[in-house]
């Protein structure tokens, strides 16, 4: 079996057992919502002060969601020693690590797209206008934040207080990345374009896929076969 | 050739070493009993040996292979101390996963026809959380030799397996053995592992400190091993 | 012989930054916008290059464990990142103090401080990983890869905070280091000199205590596998 066959193979597996069990999902998604609520009392705002950090509010949303996804990736491996197996198996390292990255991404993309329209409407947020772009930015910032949760899901998995660790070492790494994120939703919610200053941001959030993606990739043998 | 063979190997945890300089040949088609007490490096050794571990130092070569080449980790059956089943997928699911990730030319098939073997036929569709212990043994059995490979690593197979699950994995080894693979299986039920085996190796606080053919002295008397070859106790 | 050397790095360090003090205090002049307090770019500036030399020669010697698995290098990964966590808290310190003054207020989200502060949650994670990975290998592994990750994110976050800053158009870092009066040059130096050897003798310290600690956990498995 190919290295790109075993990609698919677990992460149509992951995808699978969580659609069957629908654990991290639901959690995620109610999480998110329970924030954007909870964010509405923090904020008592005119709409035009609420544009400019709806950027922000709907990463740290998302951010909060992501973390609960990535942090269940690898740890489903570990009851029934699953991830001895999966190591064991003539699939490579990075092939694991890529197929529970996918898997976390399309979970998260879910999470992100069901509370989208609902930001939209509890913040009087207009964001049609700028669909496809807003596609492009949320696309590749979620693969960022789920490339590096996944690595550090591996990371963790063994770790006592699993749970507490993984936001700690994750967020701090992610600042940028969230910091591009978040800069650009606000430009775009307010009707800017992606280019000019925007192009930078997107830049940077191609940029920190590509290191990080590579960096994970070559790691993650390191990670799992110690 | 050798099916395994591990070359005055070393594994450190930290500055401890839980295996020092342990040195085995495995012949090819033979099933080797690895004795030892807990504690002694076994898990450790297998370990190593199913590509889970890299040893601190020493040389691993599986089937004439490296340890880690994905070839020789495609002709390998290890089972651990968990079952190594999905909980939330079905029986069949979960062996038509491995199947696929094992390599196995038609991983559907293979998996129906495994399930046969063990006697799971009737739940193949059920989720392995819902089977009883005994069931779930017989799954994890059913994943090891899935792929009908050339060497099992088996640690402490037979630990806390109900009747069925026994007979159906010493069918499964007297299968293996009649195609000519090696199997080296740990454990410390000194009585079981004599009768299996070919050739015993005996593990003393990560020393190998015997390694060799089985001998009638070792079935009569199972502790001869250990008042022979093991450490005095302090 | 060990100890020798460290005190006299220790020493050293320190007498050189007392005749430096010496030489700031009694023979430079006040500047002309900030007065006295502009002297504290004596210990700023210096605390913020020693931190990042220690933080690359973690990484260095990270990447080098993950070579050759000598524990040597992780004892030394982890000595660097203490003893540059702490000069980079002198750093923030010194430059919350200074703002305090220039500016009234005890934070700016200048892009230097911001910078530090990110370097510092980084690494602080590092720090928090250690303890809650119980087997040694792995502890090792685990903190090399994370110290990798975190010292790549580096670049990025200077990255997105200026990015950050052009839009938002924050204040002038409270630091300016262009223009200095040149001869500013040679205690700055010899305060960078200074901070290298107190931080070398620290690391070494360090580094006999992490040998040591080692010791004692193999002469503890020892006991108990008798």
């Amino acid at each position: 079996m190919s290295g790109w066959s075993a990609v698919l193979a677990i992460a149509r597996k992951d995808l699978r057992t969580e659609l069957r069990t629908k654990e991290s999902i639901n959690a995620s998604a109610s999480f998110a919502l329970v924030i954007l609520v909870l964010f509405s009392f923090a904020f008592d705002l005119g709409r035009p002060e609420l544009l400019e950090i709806a950027g922000g509010l709907l990463w740290l949303v998302y951010s909060f969601a992501g973390a609960l996804i990535v942090n269940r990736s690898f740890a489903r491996e570990l009851p029934n020693d699953c991830l001895d197996v999966l190591i064991a198996s003539p699939a490579p390292g990075w092939a694991i690590f890529l197929g529970k990255a996918v898997s976390c991404f399309l979970l998260l993309m879910a999470v992100e797209l069901i509370s989208l329209p609902v930001f939209g409407i509890f913040y009087n947020v207009h964001w049609a206008g700028a669909f496809f772009s807003l596609l492009l930015v949320i696309g590749l910032a979620t693969w960022g934040i789920t490339v590096v949760g996944a690595a550090f899901s591996a990371v963790t998995v063994n770790v006592r207080l699993r749970e507490l660790m993984l936001p700690v070492l994750l967020y701090p790494i992610l600042i940028p990345l969230l910091s591009a994120a978040m800069e650009l939703t606000t430009a775009l919610v307010n009707g800017e374009g992606l280019g000019g200053d925007n192009g930078a941001g997107v830049r940077l959030l191609v940029g920190f896929d590509v290191i990080f993606t590579s960096l994970a990739i070559y790691l993650v043998e390191f990670i799992l076969v110690v | 050739m050798l099916a395994a063979a591990a070359d005055r190997v070393w594994k450190y945890f930290g500055d401890y070493p839980a295996l020092r300089g342990a040195t085995i040949e495995v012949r090819q088609g033979s099933c080797v009993a690895l004795i030892g007490r807990n504690g002694a490096g076994k898990t450790t050794l297998l370990r190593i040996l199913a590509s889970l571990s890299k040893p601190s130092k020493g040389e691993v070569t599986l089937l004439g292979l490296s340890a880690r080449s994905s070839e020789a980790r495609r002709r390998i059956g290890y089972l651990g101390h968990g079952i190594g089943v999905y909980d939330d997928l079905s029986a069949f699911e979960n062996l038509s996963l491995f199947g696929s990730l094992m390599g196995v030319a038609n991983p559907t098939e293979a998996a129906k026809k495994a399930l046969d073997r063990v006697g799971l036929s009737r739940v193949r569709d059920g989720l392995a959380r819902e089977f009883s212990r005994g069931m779930r043994q017989r799954l994890a059995v059913a994943r090891a030799f899935l792929h009908e490979p050339d060497l099992l690593l088996l640690d402490e197979p037979f630990t806390s397996l109900d009747d069925r699950a026994i007979a159906v994995l010493q069918q499964l080894l007297a299968d293996a053995r009649g195609r000519g693979a090696t199997i080296v299986m740990s454990t410390h039920q000194i009585r079981e592992a004599m009768e299996l085996a070919s050739d015993v190796a005996l593990l003393e606080r990560g020393r190998m400190v015997f390694a060799g053919p089985r001998t009638t002295e070792m079935v009569l008397d199972p502790g001869w091993l250990y008042r022979t070859y093991g450490e005095q106790q302090a | 012989m060990r100890d020798k050397v460290i005190l006299s790095l220790a020493a050293l360090g320190t007498l050189l930054m007392v005749w430096n003090f010496n030489t700031i205090f009694l023979h430079l002049p006040d500047e002309a916008q900030q007065g006295a307090i502009y002297r504290i770019i004596f210990i700023h500036v210096p605390a913020a290059i020693g931190a990042y030399t220690f933080y690359s020669v973690a990484v260095l010697s990270s990447v080098m464990f993950l070579v050759k698995k000598n524990f040597k290098y992780d004892s030394l990964a982890v000595a660097c990142v203490e003893v540059g966590q702490v000069f980079t808290l002198v750093n923030l310190v010194t430059g919350s103090i200074w703002g305090r003054i220039i500016w009234g207020i005890w934070w700016t989200w200048d892009m230097r401080l911001t910078t530090q502060l990110i370097c510092f949650l980084l690494y602080l994670g590092y720090l928090l990983l250690r303890p809650s990975v119980t087997e040694p290998t792995q502890r090792a592994t685990m903190s090399a890869i994370l110290a990798i990750f975190a010292f790549a994110d580096i670049p990025i976050v200077v990255m997105a905070i200026r990015l950050k800053n052009v839009r938002t158009q924050h204040p002038q870092p409270v630091l300016e280091t262009g223009g200095l009066d040149p001869s500013f040059w040679p205690p700055l130096l010899i305060s960078f000199i200074a901070v290298l050897l107190i931080g070398c003798a620290l690391v070494m310290l360090r580094l006999h205590q992490e040998t040591s600690r080692r010791e004692i956990d193999y002469l503890r498995r020892e006991v108990h596998a008798l």
